[in-house]
């Protein structure tokens, strides 16, 4: 019991993983800065960011919506992505425990906080919300196929095996799956999942700041915004690291192989934020059918060339 | 100085109103989150919501229909709020203080806790004064 409650708060659980976010959000921040000629924020301003709100700030209720339901949805939203970095980050740190890190109960973990900021947005009483909430809704409808299309195609590489255990060893023992022709198209696709799974441009209409001013979270303030960004740090580490899991060959942590670990992740949201940086947001009706469509389509030759043993 | 002011001070989200402005504070406000003057080093962004903003800057001339408005999104900022009121107009009225529309100045609206005087003030003028802020608060 004691040691369960280890992993979900401390580590690889919320403490870790919050932590290793801030530091990416940071990241994030300071390459965007870089890639516009600006000298970014200080290391520690995810940190400052999360306490102003949470300690500071006041936290407003809304007064058409429900309160309740307004409350709750950030605190599921951490508890959602707390529960998927667990079980992401076990796998990957090759702690035993009896739980093997079923791909299935990741990726159904991993759309609670989608699914939380929905109801959040929706409970708040704001029309703009509302906007935002229909959005990501339909967001999640587009990119929710190709990620399971991408699962598919890992779980057929490794010979029907589910588990994120049996996929690192099988990748640490031979080449990582990035290494052959379908690996790489699955890593595409995989990114632009993760791009908008993260709603970061161009697939960040659910907030979009100019247009619905920041959308599904419009009326959160305080705490509330707090846990959010919580939620969000979490994300944005275990979505790459779930990327350097399934294609990568996950993590090795003897000696020098650390730091290759830490670049890997680097680098993947290094592709992210590139990404980011050189595109404009799109339409919602261009989103799915990008994913609908397109993604889709490299998703299944990927699948048709694993069949074929490339 | 507690840890709480401490972040509060290296986070600063900034949301601004426009009143009935010529535009010319806008454009200066603008400028000092251009890659020149780079206001994020302090941690300062520009938000899109009330709901997430520290400091409310108010430019322009305020007029009647304006008044209500500011005041509904002062009332709708979570507290503590800092009120920065720039330009002439923000702080006296400036060309417009003897308009028959005229209803401000800012301060008589809501309280402020910075002016930032000019007719556009510098994009420097603004950061010098958002700092004193910072130091004061
Ligand atoms: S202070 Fe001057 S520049 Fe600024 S809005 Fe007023 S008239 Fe325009």
């Amino acid at each position: 019991m004691a040691v369960s409650l280890f992993y979900f708060f401390v580590f690889p659980g919320l403490l870790f993983a919050a932590t290793i976010g801030a530091f990416l959000s940071w990241f994030d921040r300071k390459i965007t800065a870089r890639v516009q000629f600006r000298k970014g924020p200080p290391l520690l301003q995810p940190f400052y960011d999360f306490f102003k709100l949470l300690l500071v700030k006041e936290t407003i209720l809304p007064r058409h919506g429900s309160p309740l339901l307004f409350l709750l949805a950030p605190i599921f939203a951490v508890i959602g992505a707390t529960l998927a970095s667990v079980f992401i980050l076990l796998p990957l740190f090759s702690i035993n425990t009896g739980f093997k890190g079923d791909l299935l109960v990741i990726f159904y973990l991993l759309t609670i906080p989608s699914f939380s900021y929905i109801i959040g947005a929706l409970a708040s009483g704001n029309p703009l919300a509302a906007v935002g909430g229909s959005r990501e809704m339909k967001l999640i409808l587009g990119y929710e196929m190709t990620f399971i299309l991408v699962i598919a195609g890992i779980i057929m590489k490794c010979e029907q095996h589910f588990d994120l255990n049996t996929i690192i060893q099988t990748q640490q023992e031979g080449t990582p799956f990035i290494g052959s022709i379908s690996g790489v198209l699955l890593f595409i696709v995989a990114i632009f999942c993760i791009q908008a799974k993260l709603a970061l441009v161009p697939f960040d209409m659910p907030e979009a700041e100019t247009e619905i001013t920041e959308g599904i979270f419009i009326e959160y303030s305080g705490a509330a915004y707090a846990m959010i960004k919580l939620a969000k740090y979490i994300m944005l580490f275990i979505l790459p690291a779930l990327i350097v899991a399934m294609l990568m060959s996950g993590f090795n942590l003897h000696g020098i192989n650390i730091l290759w670990a830490i670049l890997k992740v680097l680098g993947v949201v290094l592709a992210l934020t590139l990404i980011r940086n050189t595109n404009p947001r799109v339409k919602i009706k261009q989103a799915i059918s990008f994913f609908m469509i397109w993604m889709n389509l490299i998703a299944v030759i990927a699948l048709v060339l694993i069949a074929f043993g490339l | 100085m507690g840890f709480k002011s401490y972040c509060f001070k290296k986070s600063l989200w900034v949301f601004h109103f426009g009143g009935a402005s010529c535009n010319n504070c806008d454009i200066e406000i603008l400028d000092c989150l251009t890659p020149r003057h780079d206001l994020e080093r302090f941690g300062i962004l520009l938000v899109g919501s009330i709901r997430h903003a520290d400091v409310l800057l108010v430019n322009g001339s305020i007029n009647r229909r304006d008044k209500e408005r500011l005041l509904e999104i002062y009332n709708q900022a979570p507290k503590p709020i800092l009120v920065v009121a720039i330009g002439a107009c923000g702080c006296t009225g400036g060309i417009f203080a003897e308009g028959m529309t005229f209803a401000g100045p800012v301060d008589k609206i809501i309280p402020v806790n910075a002016y930032i005087p000019g007719c556009p003030p510098k994009p420097e003028a603004i950061i010098a004064g958002i700092v004193k802020l910072v130091n004061n608060s």
